[in-house]
């Protein structure tokens, strides 16, 4: 079973296999560091717990090519509003794979990464290509990348149900340093999605007098195509006692009617030579999707139905610390340097239209769902 | 036919694509040592990085151009 939509999995996966190159080069056309990464991660919130560990590991190979290769499990213990209101808590995993490679050339670098993403319900596989280029004196940085998915969307205990869904990403970057100390970046994301989109799992809940409850249960079901665009815009500025201060702020709409923005503020503050301390904060809001109800007035109530709560109006907001401490490994030949990170997020959820229904009270009067959460990153990193 | 006043602005036009190819950088190489710190990178560590991106993308329907990761001294 699954904690969230397929549609969003789907993307999440895409959106590593993207991420893992695309925006390391954002900001300039140059070859990602050496160096090896293990870390243990933890979602704590809202009933569910998520952990696991991820290693990535990254090789030059005669200062023009770069492979890295990346391993990343979730293991998944889920007794969320949505499983303990319509379904049974439960435990799965899910296992991702992925590599890429990176080929320098001049002040061009031309990137390919393929990924797997298995579990017992779901399988996605994703291919992207990404393009950097900078001009001007270095001073200028354009990217470009297209990514395809495909993906497999099952039911546990189903075997015959079996539905495909399609993903193309197309991203645009440029990068601009202004003066000695600061820089902007501005990307766009178009990405569209094809098939069978919404959750096998999730239900829709209308108003039924005749149970005592006062309401029903029927499954949800999405459009099959949606197209969404996100732009956003980032800024960093140098302090002159060496610490840094950096800014982000995106907006985002989609077919399904969703328009979303978000806003963070970042400070990085390092304390002698090997110890970095990060702060940041942040804030998310979107608006629902048209076809989205809590309570619809009658079973098939319109052509589209949902009830997920990541589809209804809601806000989060989040602070996160982080601190490294990073050692020169002088005497050794073999490495340059490592470091140990301990990052901590909490985050707080509250819901506008997406109704607690295990409080017993009037249908459709239930408290709003809010719940909070938080992110640990715990890992260990080395460069050669 | 192009009139000669037509064809006079885009010579022009030409010779300011033409300038721009030759901009010269206004922030040298060896004055980015700031830029180069990893401090001001957005997102020194992308396997944390990444996972955030995906405890985001998991419970927020906005997805896309969430670039975090990378180095900021434009220098090969």
């Amino acid at each position: 079973m699954v904690v969230i939509s397929k549609r969003q999995k789907a993307l999440i996966f895409g959106g590593l296999v993207v991420s893992v190159s695309f925006f390391n080069q954002l900001f300039a056309a140059v070859l990602p560091e050496d160096r090896a990464d293990i870390l243990y991660h933890k979602f704590d919130g809202g009933g569910v717990v998520i952990d696991g560990p991820s290693i990535l590991i990254r090789k030059s190979i005669k200062d023009t090519v770069s492979i890295s290769a990346n391993y990343y499990v979730d293991n998944v213990s889920s007794a969320s509003i949505d499983v303990v209101t319509t379904a049974s808590a439960y435990i799965e995993q899910r296992v991702e794979k992925s590599m890429s490679v990176e080929y320098l050339r001049d002040k061009t670098v031309l990137s390919i990464n393929y990924g797997m993403s298995d579990e017992n319900d779901y399988s996605a596989r994703t291919a992207s290509f990404n393009f950097t280029q900078d001009f001007f004196g270095d001073l200028t940085t354009i990217s470009a990348g297209y990514s395809q998915g495909w993906d497999v969307v099952g039911k546990r205990d189903e075997p015959e149900f079996k539905f495909d869904a399609s993903r193309k990403q197309y991203r645009f970057g440029l990068s601009q340093i202004l003066t000695k100390n600061s820089l902007v970046g501005i990307s766009w994301e178009t990405i569209s999605d094809a098939g069978f989109l919404n959750n096998p799992y999730r239900s829709v809940r209308y108003i039924d007098p005749t149970t005592a409850v006062g309401y029903s249960f029927q499954a949800e079901l999405y459009p099959e195509t949606r197209t969404s665009d996100a732009l956003s815009v980032r800024g960093m500025y140098y302090l002159p006692y060496r610490a840094a201060i950096k800014a982000e702020a995106r907006i985002f709409s989609d077919t399904w009617g969703v328009e979303a923005k978000n806003y963070e503020i970042g400070y990085t503050h390092p304390i002698g030579e090997e110890w970095i301390l990060d702060f940041k904060i942040r804030h998310y809001e979107q608006t629902q999707a048209d076809f989205y109800s809590d309570l619809y007035n009658r079973i098939d109530a319109q052509n589209f139905l949902a009830r997920d709560k990541e589809m209804s109006a809601f806000s989060d907001d989040s602070v996160g610390l982080a601190v490294s401490y990073e050692h020169e490994l002088l005497e050794w030949e073999a490495f340059d340097k490592f470091s140990i990170n301990l990052s901590v997020d909490y985050i707080q959820f509250d819901y506008e239209n997406f109704r607690d229904i295990r409080e017993n009270t009037v249908v459709g009067q239930e408290p709003f769902y809010s719940f909070d959460a938080t992110v640990t990153r715990l890992f260990f990193s080395i460069w050669y | 036919m192009i009139q000669s006043g037509t064809r006079l602005k885009l010579v022009m036009l030409a010779a300011v694509l033409l300038s721009g190819c030759s901009i010269q950088p206004w922030v040298k190489p060896y004055e980015r040592q700031n830029l180069a710190d990893p401090i001001t990178f957005f997102g020194r560590d992308p396997i944390s990085d990444n996972y955030m991106h995906h405890v985001r993308q998991a419970r927020e329907i906005a997805r896309g151009a969430e670039g975090s990761a990378g180095g900021g001294c434009g220098c090969n």
